[in-house]
C-alpha cells in the first residue's frame, strides 16, 4: 500500500525542520537532559508519591488521611503540651 | 500522632517557595514576548514588509529558547505534592486534579502541535496559517496558565466543593463555580498581563542593548515602538486586574489585605500607605504601636479601593482576630477563638465519623456528617494554637506589595518615555536611558516574583484558606530528606537558568540579522 500524500508531506516538514535546527539541537539537548533528570532521577529516587508507596487502596489511603487530619488537631491535648 | 516539627515545615515550605519561584522566573516570558512577536507578524503579513519579519523570527527564537528551558519546570511543583504534600494532595485531589488534568490535555497538546507549524513553517506553509499557528501557540500557552491559575485561586477561595469524610477529600461538586470563580478569573488576568509586561520590557531593554551599540537600529525602533505601546496597554490592564486583585482579597482574605497595608486597627475611611516602614518596635498585635511609621498615607484610598466606598470600614490585624465587626456581606466577623471552636468542633466530628462507620452506625455518621458540615469552612482552624499563627509575615507582605505597586508606576513612565522617545526619533541621544532600559529588564521580574509573595505568603498559614493549614498538608518525612531535594533543586534550576542566559545572550550577540535558526531550513521557498 502506497503512503499517503499529505503523511509524507507532514513526516518531510518535521524531518526537515528538526534537520537543519541549529540552536533548537542545543535546546532539544537541555530538554532531554533536564526531564531525564526530573523523571528518571528526582521522580524515582527523591520524589516517591508518599501515600502510593505506603498503601496499595484509595481506601487505605482515606483512612491514613482521616488519621492525621484528626491527629494533628488541637483538640488532641498532646498537641496542646507540645506547643504551649 | 504529634504536630510536626516546625523545621520540617519550613523546609518543606522553602522548598516549595523555591521551585515555584524558579519557575516563575522562566514562565512570564512566554506570554509577553508570544503576543509581542505574534504583533509583529502580523504588521508583517499585513504589510509584507520583511524588516517586520526578520524582527518577529528574531524575538521567536528568543521565545524558543525560553519556551525550551522553561517547560515542564512546574511538573516540579507536582512531584511535591504527591512527596511533601501528600495529605493536601490527597485532601484536595479532586478538585487540584481535574484543572491540572485540563491544562495537560488541551493546553498542552495545542501548544504542541501549533509550535511546530510556527517555528518549522517559514516559508512552508503560507503566511495566513503560520500566522495563525503563531497566535494559536500563544494561546495555547496562554491558556495553560489558566488551569494552573484556576487551581490556585481555588486555594484562596475554596468553592465548588463538598468534603466526603469517608473519602477524606474535597470532591468538585460545582466546575463552574471553581472555572468562574471570581479570584481565579481576576488572578488569570493579573498573572498573564504581568507576563506581557515582562515581555515589553524585554524587549524594550535588548532593543536599547542595540541601539547603544549602534547596531540594528532600525529592527530596535521597530521593536521598541510596538513594545512601548503593548507595554503601557499592558500596564493600564495590570492596574485595573490589581484594583480587582485587591477587592477580591478585602472580601475573602482580609487578613491579606490588612498585613499588605500593616494595618492593625481598623478605621471607616482607611488610607492607603504609599510608603512606610514597619514598625520593628511592634511586638504583638494587641499592643498599641503603630504597624507602619514614617508612612506617608493617601487619605480613605484604601477603603476605596477595597469596596469602592471611600467611607467603608477596612479591619486590621487585630480586629480580624478578636471579630465583632460588620463584614461587606452583612455578617458579623467571628473571633479567632470562635473559629478555632469551630474548626476543633469540626475535627471531632470528623474523628465521631470514622468511628460511627467503623461501627456501621449510619445514624450516628448522619449525625456527625451534618456538625462537620456547619463547622467545616472553618476547619483549619482547628490546627491552630495561638491567634498569633493565623497572621502572615507582614513586614515580607508588606514591602513586597508596596515595592511591587512603586514598581508598577515605574514601568508605565518607562514605557511612556520609550514611545515618546521612539516618536520623537531621539532614543540613540540618551545613554543613560537606553541603561535604564537594560536595567528594568531584572525589575520586571523583580515585579512578578513580589506579586508572588503577596499572593502567597499573605495567605499563610493556609495551604487552603481556613481550610487546611501548612502544619496539617505536609507529610510526615525526614526533615534531612527535604533539605537534600531542596539543595537539588537549587542546582537544577540555577543550572537552567545559566544555560538559558548564555544561550539568550550568544543569540542576542548574533542578533536579528542571523535568520531564525530555530525553523529555518535549507530548502527554496515553495
Amino acid at each position: 500500500m502506497q503512503t499517503p500524500r499529505w503523511l509524507k508531506n507532514v513526516f518531510t516538514f518535521y524531518r526537515d525542520g528538526f534537520k537543519n535546527m541549529t540552536v533548537g539541537k542545543t535546546l532539544w539537548a537541555i530538554v532531554i537532559i533536564k526531564l531525564f533528570i526530573m523523571f528518571v532521577v528526582l521522580k524515582v529516587f527523591f520524589f516517591p508519591n508518599f501515600l502510593n508507596s505506603k498503601f496499595a487502596t484509595d481506601r487505605e489511603k482515606a483512612e491514613f488521611v482521616s488519621s492525621e487530619l484528626i491527629d494533628r488537631s488541637t483538640v488532641n491535648p498532646s498537641n496542646f503540651d507540645k506547643d504551649n | 500522632m504529634e504536630l510536626l516539627s516546625t523545621s520540617l515545615v519550613d523546609w518543606s515550605r522553602a522548598q516549595f517557595a523555591l521551585t515555584a519561584m524558579y519557575h516563575w522566573l522562566f514562565v512570564p516570558l512566554t506570554p509577553g514576548l508570544g503576543v509581542i512577536q505574534a504583533i509583529l507578524e502580523t504588521i508583517y503579513v499585513k504589510t509584507g514588509k520583511e524588516e517586520w519579519k526578520k524582527a518577529a523570527k528574531f524575538w521567536m527564537t528568543i521565545f524558543g529558547i525560553n519556551f525550551a528551558i522553561g517547560v515542564a519546570t512546574g511538573i516540579i511543583l507536582e512531584f511535591q505534592f504527591g512527596t511533601n504534600w501528600s495529605n493536601y494532595s490527597y485532601f484536595v485531589g479532586d478538585i487540584f486534579g481535574a484543572p491540572l488534568a485540563i491544562e495537560g490535555i488541551v493546553a498542552f497538546f495545542m501548544e504542541a502541535t501549533f509550535i511546530s507549524i510556527m517555528f518549522f513553517g517559514w516559508n512552508k506553509v503560507s503566511k495566513g496559517v503560520h500566522l495563525a499557528a503563531t497566535w494559536l501557540t500563544i494561546t495555547g500557552a496562554t491558556l495553560s496558565a489558566l488551569w494552573i491559575l484556576v487551581a490556585n485561586a481555588w486555594m484562596q477561595l475554596p468553592i465548588g466543593m463538598e468534603f466526603n469524610p469517608l473519602t477524606a477529600r474535597n470532591e468538585m461538586v460545582d466546575f463552574w463555580a471553581i472555572i468562574s470563580s471570581p479570584v481565579a478569573i481576576n488572578k488569570f488576568f493579573h498573572a498573564v498581563i504581568s507576563g506581557w509586561i515582562q515581555g515589553s520590557l524585554f524587549v524594550i531593554g535588548i532593543s536599547a542593548w542595540y541601539i547603544l551599540k549602534k547596531r540594528e537600529i532600525d529592527f530596535a525602533k521597530k521593536s521598541i515602538r510596538i513594545a512601548a505601546i503593548f507595554g503601557t496597554i499592558s500596564t493600564v490592564l495590570i492596574i485595573a486586574t490589581g484594583h480587582g486583585s485587591a477587592q477580591q482579597v478585602s472580601y475573602h482574605q482580609p487578613m491579606k489585605l490588612a498585613v499588605m497595608e500593616g494595618l492593625y486597627e481598623g478605621q471607616e475611611g482607611a488610607p492607603l500607605i504609599a510608603m512606610g516602614i514597619v514598625n520593628p518596635k511592634k511586638e504583638s498585635y494587641k499592643d498599641d504601636k503603630e504597624g507602619v511609621i514614617m508612612a506617608m498615607r493617601l487619605p480613605k484610598m484604601l477603603s476605596w479601593i477595597a469596596f469602592g466606598d471611600a467611607d467603608h470600614y477596612v479591619p486590621g490585624i487585630r480586629n480580624i482576630i478578636e471579630g465583632g465587626y460588620t463584614k461587606p456581606d452583612g455578617t458579623v466577623a467571628l473571633s479567632f477563638e470562635e473559629k478555632q471552636k469551630m474548626g476543633q468542633t469540626a475535627q471531632i466530628a470528623l474523628s465521631n465519623f470514622k468511628k460511627a462507620e467503623a461501627a456501621k452506625d449510619t445514624a450516628a455518621m448522619a449525625e456527625h456528617k451534618a456538625v462537620l458540615d456547619a463547622n467545616y469552612k472553618n476547619f483549619g482552624y482547628g490546627y491552630l494554637t495561638s491567634p498569633e499563627q493565623s497572621i502572615p509575615n507582614v513586614p515580607l507582605v508588606f514591602y513586597s506589595f508596596h515595592l511591587m505597586v512603586i514598581l508598577g508606576g515605574a514601568f508605565l513612565l518607562i514605557f511612556i518615555v520609550a514611545m515618546y522617545m521612539e516618536w520623537k526619533d531621539m532614543l540613540s541621544k540618551y545613554n543613560w536611558l537606553l541603561w535604564i532600559f537594560i536595567l528594568f529588564i531584572p525589575l520586571g521580574y523583580l515585579a512578578g516574583q513580589l506579586g508572588w509573595i503577596v499572593a502567597e505568603v499573605g495567605r499563610q498559614p493556609w495551604t487552603i484558606q481556613d481550610i487546611l493549614p501548612v502544619q496539617a498538608a505536609i507529610s510526615g518525612l525526614q526533615t534531612s530528606s527535604v533539605v537534600i531535594t531542596f539543595v537539588l533543586f537549587a542546582v537544577l534550576f540555577t543550572g537552567l537558568l545559566i544555560a538559558e542566559i548564555g544561550i539568550m545572550v550568544k543569540q542576542i550577540k548574533k542578533g536579528p540579522k542571523i535568520e531564525n535558526q530555530l525553523s529555518e531550513t535549507k530548502d527554496s521557498v515553495r
